[in-house]
């Protein structure tokens, strides 16, 4: 890969949650029509890598984890321009939490770069967070296990030859400019660009010349009991809809009887 | 280690496969089938009605885990200024303690708060550890996770709360990863399993469709971030702490990160969180003209103006004044909603409300469902008589 600085993008693919709507007479979810998506915020790390690309020719790297159809985001991305995309999928890699997941991408990234021949020549970007899980703790986790440092919620980025600056938002009222140094891991926000769409040619090329190398977990070394299931340590203990039901009292009569009910009952509740 | 379906028992209702947020299980030839999409998030062991799926666990070996105990809360701050999340997590973190029977400790990483330590004792904690250097004024990950992980690997603490933060956000993973605990993000509620000593710890997901409660059954510390606004923060008069203090030495290049420069803005008018009224208002209001009600009635009771993500979308109201899943939490002493008809993303920012008033005209609108209060009518009827009548309640007072 001789000089080009190597960039991984971490790309999950989610379902489109905006559209999860509950049946309010089962109080079940509604799953009809609902499509997997490339989330959202990961389209943001991996156009601040393209740009870069542009810039200063790095190499895009897209990875992802999750089953064999989560190969439709990868695609997605090579399309975009991505050069290389590989998708960690096995079995035994279901049911990660947080801390199994940042082990088994990590561990991805750590061959591509042997495979390669590259120490220290690369940055890993990711979205803050997924929108199904909203965790946001898999980019810190990454950059723990690779030992490298981490900018999170990072809303402007700027490369320097071997050193980057980046504006890191803290609250409305506080904005942190930082400098670090290659390799780091960054966490975008959405306001740090805005992804293009994937070209013609890109999406002709997604399919017909690029390949999406498969990753299983003996290609990666993974000990097995810090991967899936087994390798995490929070587990799921129950999965609800919430019930909303209160003991509520409808005021009724005229509009004057109901607005002195209300500020009655305010009253000798002792909220006003 | 996968999810089993015993076959005899299932009788193809399909309850597991509207259940399932993955659709990672299908029905095929009158039976459940597992398919590759599966997660293995367990979300159709509770929907089955007839018991038939199990989830295969491996038995690890009960390790010990009683020389943890405690809860710790890590305060961040900014300005010299305390985040009020530490205090509210005190709130919190004070019945668990008490549950568990067990210490509350405040951590605070900083440099300026020695003549303040003495105050914080209020809020309900034993014991405050003071990590004082001039370095630590401002945030770095790397030096929080340095010195947090060293604290808690010698004092041993079952349970650690921090903020759902951008700071907390940032360095709670990472303290997580190299302890090699459990770590669960945006926690909405907490609570504790006495038998285990489990933290259960619930949050939305799927946007805030769906709660999912959270444990950490084999290791210790539980590490959770909580979302500001979730819980309120106690007083207690007479309290009186432990108080540690610890100085570090720490020099410019002891961080792999450097601040270059800290840019301060305009402090945000809007202060939803701590607010004791708010009065707020989605599509039933009809236009940015109607909301001027709104405004009226939350004049008149000193309230502040919130709205649904509809009502800011439409350009209403403005984004700050956003509640729910994508906007703020708050839990004021009184909520009244006018047209929101509660969509879960917004129940979910303002349910933790001591009372809850909900005006709309659709008797069956999910907003009733968490109301104390409801009034099935027309808002821009109903609210000026409510402000005409408060009026006069309030001359007579």
């Amino acid at each position: 890969m001789g000089d080009k600085i190597q960039i991984f993008v971490c790309i999950k693919q989610v379902p489109g949650v905006q559209e999860v709507k509950i049946d309010p007479k089962t109080n079940t979810l509604i799953r009809e029509g609902i499509l997997s998506i490339t989330n959202p915020l990961d389209k943001n790390a991996l156009e601040l890598a393209l740009s870069l690309k542009e810039k200063h020719g790095a190499e895009v790297i897209a990875l992802s984890m999750g089953p064999p159809q989560a190969e439709e985001v990868l695609r997605e991305a090579l399309a975009m321009g991505a050069d290389q995309a590989y998708l960690l999928t096995d079995k035994v890699f279901a049911g990660a939490d947080t801390l199994a997941t940042s082990y088994t991408l990590s561990l991805a990234i750590k061959k591509i770069l042997k495979d390669s021949k590259n120490k220290s020549k690369f940055l890993v970007f990711c979205g803050t967070h997924a929108i199904d899980g909203d965790t946001a703790q898999v980019g810190s986790m990454i950059a723990e296990e690779l030992g490298i440092p981490q900018i999170t919620y990072v809303q402007k980025f700027e490369l320097k030859e071997d050193r980057i600056i980046v504006q890191r938002t803290f609250r409305k009222e506080e904005v942190v400019i930082i400098e670090s140094k290659l390799p780091s891991l960054i966490s975008v926000l959405k306001e740090i660009n805005i992804p293009r769409y994937p070209t013609m040619l890109g999406i002709m090329k997604a399919y017909d010349k690029k390949k999406i190398t498969y990753l299983d977990s003996k290609a990666i070394n993974a000990k097995e009991n810090k991967i899936g299931l087994k390798g995490s340590l929070t587990e799921v203990w129950k999965i609800f809809i919430p019930e909303r039901k209160g003991e509520q009292i409808i005021l009724e009569g005229t509009n004057e009887e109901i607005a002195r009910k209300l500020w009655t009952n305010l009253k000798n509740d002792k909220i006003i | 280690m996968s999810i089993l379906i015993d076959n005899e028992l299932c009788t193809g209702c399909g309850s597991c496969v509207e259940s399932c947020p993955y659709g990672g299980i299908e029905i095929i030839d009158n039976r459940a089938v597992m398919i590759d999409k599966c997660n293995l998030c367990g979300a159709c062991i509770e929907a089955c009605p007839v018991e038939a799926i199990t989830i295969e666990r491996e038995i690890i070996e009960k390790k010990d885990l009683s020389e943890y105990r405690g809860i710790w809360v890590i305060a961040e701050h900014y300005k010299n200024e305390i985040h009020p999340v530490a205090f509210q997590l005190l709130g919190k973190g004070r019945e668990l303690a008490d549950l568990l029977e067990v210490g509350l400790t405040l951590i605070i990483l900083g440099s300026d708060f020695d003549e303040e330590l003495n105050s914080f004792a209020k809020y309900g904690a034993d014991e405050i550890i003071y990590l004082k250097s001039p370095k630590l004024k401002n945030y770095y990950s790397d030096l929080y996770v340095q010195v947090l992980t060293e604290l808690v690997q010698k004092n041993k603490p079952e349970i650690v709360l921090t903020g759902a933060t951008p700071t907390g956000r940032d360095f709670a993973p990472r303290l997580a990863k190299r302890l090699n605990a459990g770590l669960t993000a945006d926690c909405t509620g907490l609570d504790i399993d006495l038998y285990t000593r489990n933290l259960l710890q619930t949050r939305p997901t799927f946007g805030g469709n769906i709660m999912a409660t959270i444990r950490t059954p084999n290791s210790r510390p539980q590490l959770a971030t909580v979302r500001p606004g979730t819980f309120k923060a106690s007083e207690y008069v007479k309290r009186k702490a432990k108080i540690r203090k610890i100085e570090y030495d720490f020099k410019e290049k002891d961080s792999v990160t450097k601040i270059v420069k800290v840019i301060h803005k305009h402090k945000e008018k809007v202060n939803l969180e701590d607010a004791n009224i708010i009065i707020a208002g989605g599509r039933g209001v009809g236009s940015k003209e109607n909301f001027k009600i709104i405004e009226k009635l939350a004049e008149v009771l000193g309230a502040e103006l919130g709205g649904s993500r509809v009502a800011v979308e439409l350009n209403w109201l403005s984004q700050d004044r956003q509640i729910g899943q994508t906007g703020k939490t708050v839990s004021p002493k009184l909520y009244i909603a006018c047209g929101i008809s509660g969509a879960i993303q917004h129940l979910v920012g303002m349910q933790n409300s001591e009372i809850i008033v909900a005006i709309n005209k659709d008797p069956n609108a999910s907003i009733f469902s968490v109301a104390h209060y409801g009034i099935v009518g027309d808002l821009h009827e109903i609210l000026p008589t409510l402000i005409k009548e408060f009026m006069k309640t309030k001359i007579v007072d």
